[in-house]
């Protein structure tokens, strides 16, 4: 096995045992990177030049004994809308295409103190706003299982990079399910922990009642060691929470008997008025993916939830179907408070302090207009217009109240739910990873691909994707399970015994080739060498303009 | 005959809290700093950067409620309010709309016409934004943030008041109870307290209001009185025009003693206010109210009485003193020292007073230290110096602070008690003023003052008059 293969606990370990020193670790994900990213596009940055330095740091510290952790060592990747202090941060807007934040944020400060080393920053939809990283201004990220497929998103870049061995771990942020459903489309474990427990200091915001940082990892264990890492109370951030039971890697047990498992009905079939209201969104539901089984539930995801229900249920748990409801008024509810939420988030971003503006203007009112309008994309501008609309005089009330008094009505029926449950198993989205190109030209179906995820964010519940095996297209089904507020332990629980039984996940083949003689393609040499590259060859895909990535590219000055 | 109107005149008026630090960060509120000196990645909307609130402006918004008779919302929140402009760096002020801290209050003012109660609609709390200074060579705008974060409070006043008179006593009385509170210092010049004036009028006798239009940029209680006779003036003739009021908001020019429309209803903002998510709910416990209230410091009113009772000065006095926290600080601390309440209320009252006039400043900026007026009081009780030093010595301490003691003691200020000394001098006066000294035996009074007057100049102010006065007496008896 590859070290690129390793779990990052399993890296960590190495370290510790002097079996491969911190720069090894950090040589073998860049080499990775070298061989790959110019296909597969993961990173927007890297950062070389300080991420030797700092193995270099990190290795004299666990050598003197003041670095200790499980992870110490173990490079990573980090989402760009988490601010790295020195690291280009774009959250894969041109708008932001030189912002060079002069802070971290706090879930990179605690990685930091842990001894990761960061390699670079991951491509992801631009403000998180997708389901497909297409909509980065660098260009799409294409799926390590087939790179004729998108990887999901937004979180797309690092949940490719640590399925592609280009990273042990990495961050993402989760604000409708951008952790869990590139993490199912990719074959990686992804987790998005309760609302409060990582600190949201240093992240750019999209929706902020609902974004939370988290883990993106090989397996489970890893991804509790990394939110036990990142967790913190953290009072530069209102909405942190005060945690004292972040030992997460306890929960590592595989033991499940007499765990009540409970599998909403309603999400693997469809009830004749949530159809009506589907169809009412978006045309008959024969129009939508899939049809038989579920809200366009492909059959065989379908058929992968209930396979893991009878391994947890082998295992002892106790699982059975009940009706969850309100399902079909999740997506609606979630798309008027992240937009509402994102258009007031975004209005910083209009070319006076920092990142893009027009060339040519008249005034301020036409500066901001043409800097925010060649700035952003097509989906961040949807989501803006959107939400200034919800949020208009006149439609507050129609709208912004009524999608909050859902939210609450929604967090009612999972408390409801975990009166009777300790975990509830789900599909993390109802189809494999679709192809590229095939998502943006239809919003409204690709928001319907977030109908399992976004109510866990509207409750602001803990949730955990794993892959559970590959569909008939070679391309990973993944599960999700989530739990109640607070209880990351019994997902993680349920998540390490489900891994267990199924062993080891695949390794895309891709990743497996030994490829430190592999081909290196222009882009991707002159990216790791620290020369510019022209902005266009990233994103001339996306009909971006030509603006030079210089800063993208001398990393981590 | 003419119609008669009545003006009708509401008040939003912004306070800046006398905070240390931001509302929503630790950057310092100091003001004059070097531009952009007291920022952070908060108050200047970096991205990926949090607010979080500074509890002292809560406690001060909650002091400034329960001083107004206002019912405080013990659940209340933070709005966002959406607009673009560069002095505000996140492009939304964070406000509160739905739910503000203070609601249903009212203050009550002494006019000419007797006791008014002024309604307060409610106090809310919000951030400052920063300041645009344009370049006009340059042509471009510059922008400093050290302004943006500092703490406001917004109280927003019933449509109560019918005249200048009752706006500038409301006024007043707002900025003595808050100055009181120790919540600001209420300078209108330095933009620590700013008032907008919501003004319409209506024919006397109608129910319904007419349309108002809204006045910004007042900069001084005379500048506000101004503003609301001029737009009283244009209003009414607009309607005996027979024209209609826009409702709008204009920008007073003192110096033309004229408003300009600024922006009419038709293009205002729509905020898209909404609960800002980066901020939770505000919950005041009942402790904590109360633990507020036992904290609420003595205001006028009782301080008044309590003056009244403890110490023998005139009413008169006592309501100028108490009109200025600071000058009824000095007055107390002075008194406590040296335990003489009359005479520190007539240094107050006199000579105070005429600097103060002399200097063109308000009380609340007096910086002398009470001590040195207390010792200033003893030296004269105890006739170290006379009376006519004793004001040379005040008004170096009225405007240096000097300690007097060392100032007399250098200067040389002493009244010479030196009975041999005197007797010296007033002989020589004698001597050199036969005329008077004629004049004064032949039974004229007068006479005897120019003598003590001669000697006061030949000691160059340092004896004491009586004694003076005694010795001049007993060498020409």
């Amino acid at each position: 096995m590859q070290i690129t293969e390793w779990t990052a606990l399993e890296l960590g370990r190495m370290i510790k045992k002097k079996e491969i020193s911190v720069r090894e670790a950090v040589d073998a994900s860049y080499q990775r990177i070298a061989a790959l990213d110019g296909d597969l596009n993961s990173y927007v940055t890297l950062a070389q030049e300080a991420a030797y330095a700092r193995a270099d740091q990190v290795q004299a510290g666990i050598e003197d004994g003041s670095i200790t952790g499980p992870l110490a060592g173990v490079p990573a990747a980090v989402k760009d809308n988490i601010c790295t202090e020195g690291l280009l941060t774009t959250c894969s807007s041109k708008i932001l295409y030189n912002f060079v934040p002069t802070y971290s944020a706090e879930a990179v400060l605690n990685m930091e103190k842990a001894g990761a080393v960061i390699l670079g920053k991951t491509n992801m939809d631009e403000f998180a706003m997708g389901s497909t990283t297409e909509t980065s201004a660098f260009g799409p990220t294409k799926n390590p299982w087939n790179t004729a497929h998108v990887p999901g998103g937004s979180s797309g870049g690092s949940c490719v990079a640590v399925a592609a061995g280009e990273a042990p771990y990495a961050l993402g942020s989760d604000t409708g399910g951008s952790i869990r459903q590139p993490g199912s489309f990719c074959g990686v474990v992804g987790l998005k922990p309760t609302y409060g427990t990582v600190s949201r200091y240093g992240l750019i915001a999209y929706g902020s009642s609902l974004d939370q940082i988290g883990p993106i990892a090989k397996d489970v264990s890893d991804c509790a060691a990394i939110l036990e890492m990142i967790a913190s109370h953290d009072k530069k951030d209102s909405t942190s929470v005060a945690r004292t039971d972040c030992d997460f890697t306890s929960a590592l047990v595989d033991d499940v008997k007499g765990l009540r498992v409970g599998i909403p009905s309603d999400y693997l079939g469809v009830s004749p008025s949530m159809q009506n209201r589907l169809a009412a969104m978006v045309g008959p539901a024969s129009s939508i993916r899939g049809g038989e089984s579920g809200p366009g539930l492909d059959d065989e995801v379908r058929q992968a939830v209930l396979d893991t229900a009878d391994v947890l249920r082998q295992k002892g748990a106790i699982v059975e179907e009940f009706d969850l409801s309100l399902v079909e008024y999740a997506i609606p509810a979630y798309y008027v408070i992240a937009s509402a939420e994102a258009s007031s988030n975004l209005s910083r971003f209009d070319g006076v302090k920092y990142g893009y503006r027009a060339a040519e203007y008249e005034g301020l009112h036409n500066m901001y207009k043409k800097s925010r309008s060649e700035g952003f994309g097509e989906e961040v501008k949807r989501r803006i217009m959107l939400g200034s609309f919800v949020l208009s005089s006149g439609y507050y009330d129609a709208y912004y109240l009524k999608a909050l008094r859902t939210k609450a009505l929604i967090k009612q029926s999972f408390d409801r739910a975990f009166e009777k449950y300790d975990i509830i198993l789900a599909p993390a989205s109802p189809t494999t990873a679709p192809e590229l190109g095939k998502s943006l030209s239809d919003p409204l179906k690709m928001y319907l691909g977030d109908i399992y995820t976004i109510s866990v964010n509207l409750a602001g519940l803990p949730g955990i994707s794993v892959p559970c095996r590959l569909d008939s297209k070679g391309l990973p089904i993944g599960v999700q399970m989530i739990g109640d507020c607070f209880n990351e332990k019994a997902i993680l629980r349920a998540a390490y015994a489900f891994e267990q039984a199924r062993g080891r996940f695949l390794v895309p083949e891709i990743a497996k080739k030994d490829n430190a003689n592999g081909c290196v393609c222009q882009r991707n040499a002159d990216k790791c060498s620290g020369k510019e590259t022209s902005f266009a060859a990233a994103s001339a895909a996306n009909g971006t303009e030509n603006i030079q990535k210089t800063a993208a590219d001398k990393e981590g000055e | 005959m003419a119609k008669q109107y009545e003006t009708v005149i509401g008040l939003e008026v912004h306070v800046e809290l006398a905070t240390k630090t931001k509302i929503f960060c630790g950057c310092s509120t100091a003001f004059g700093a070097a531009p952009n000196a007291h920022t952070c990645p908060v108050c200047t909307g970096m991205p990926g950067s949090l607010p979080v609130l500074n509890k002292q402006v809560v406690e001060y918004a909650m002091a400034v409620g329960l001083a107004t008779n206002c019912e405080i919302h013990q659940f209340c929140k933070f709005d966002r309010k959406n607009y673009f402009y560069p002095d505000n760096p996140q492009n939304y002020q964070i406000s509160q709309l739905y739910l503000p801290i203070c609601h249903d209050g009212y203050v009550e003012v002494d006019t000419s016409t007797g006791t008014r109660r002024i309604g307060i609609h409610e106090i809310h709390m919000e951030e400052d934004a920063g300041k645009l200074i344009h370049d006009e060579w340059e042509d471009c705008s510059l922008v400093d943030y050290n302004r943006s974060g500092v703490p406001l409070i917004e109280i927003v006043s019933e449509p109560d008041m019918r005249s200048a008179e009752e706006v500038i006593a409301y006024l007043e009385k707002l900025r003595l109870i808050i100055q009181y509170l120790g919540a600001s210092d209420c300078k209108l010049q330095e933009g620590s307290m700013r008032a907008d004036v919501n003004l319409s009028v209506r024919e006397l006798g109608t129910e319904k209001f007419g349309t108002r239009t809204e006045m910004k940029n007042l900069n001084s209680f005379k500048a506000i009185a101004r503003a609301i006779d001029g737009e009283r003036e244009r209003q009414i003739e607009l309607l005996e025009e027979g024209k209609p009021v826009i409702q709008e908001t204009r920008r007073w020019d003192d110096n033309k003693e004229y408003s300009y429309p600024m922006r009419s209803k038709e293009d205002a903002h729509d905020y898209r206010y909404f609960p800002d998510p980066d901020l939770v709910p505000i919950v005041i416990s009942d402790e904590w109210l109360q633990a507020v209230k036992d904290r609420q410091p003595e205001l006028r009113t009782e301080k008044l009485a309590r003056y009244k009772k403890e110490f023998d000065i005139p009413e008169y006095d006592a309501g100028i003193i108490t009109e200025s926290k600071r000058m009824a600080d000095i007055f107390e601390e002075a008194t406590a020292l040296c335990g003489k309440p009359k005479k520190v209320s007539n240094w107050l009252m006199g000579e105070t007073l005429r600097l103060l006039k002399e200097e063109n400043r308000e009380p609340e900026t007096l910086d002398f230290s009470p001590k040195h007026l207390a010792k200033l009081i003893d030296l004269a009780e105890a006739g170290t110096i006379n009376q006519t030093v004793a004001k040379e010595v005040f008004e170096q301490i009225f405007r240096e602070d000097v300690d007097p003691e060392a100032y007399v003691e250098e200067h040389g200020l002493k009244t010479v008690n030196d009975e041999g000394e005197l007797r010296t001098v007033v002989e020589g006066v004698i001597a050199a003023n036969p005329q008077s000294v004629a004049d004064y035996k032949g039974g004229k009074e007068k006479a005897l003052g120019f003598l003590v007057g001669q000697t006061m100049k030949a000691m160059k102010g340092k004896a004491n008059p009586a004694a003076v006065n005694a010795m001049l007496r007993e060498l020409l008896a």
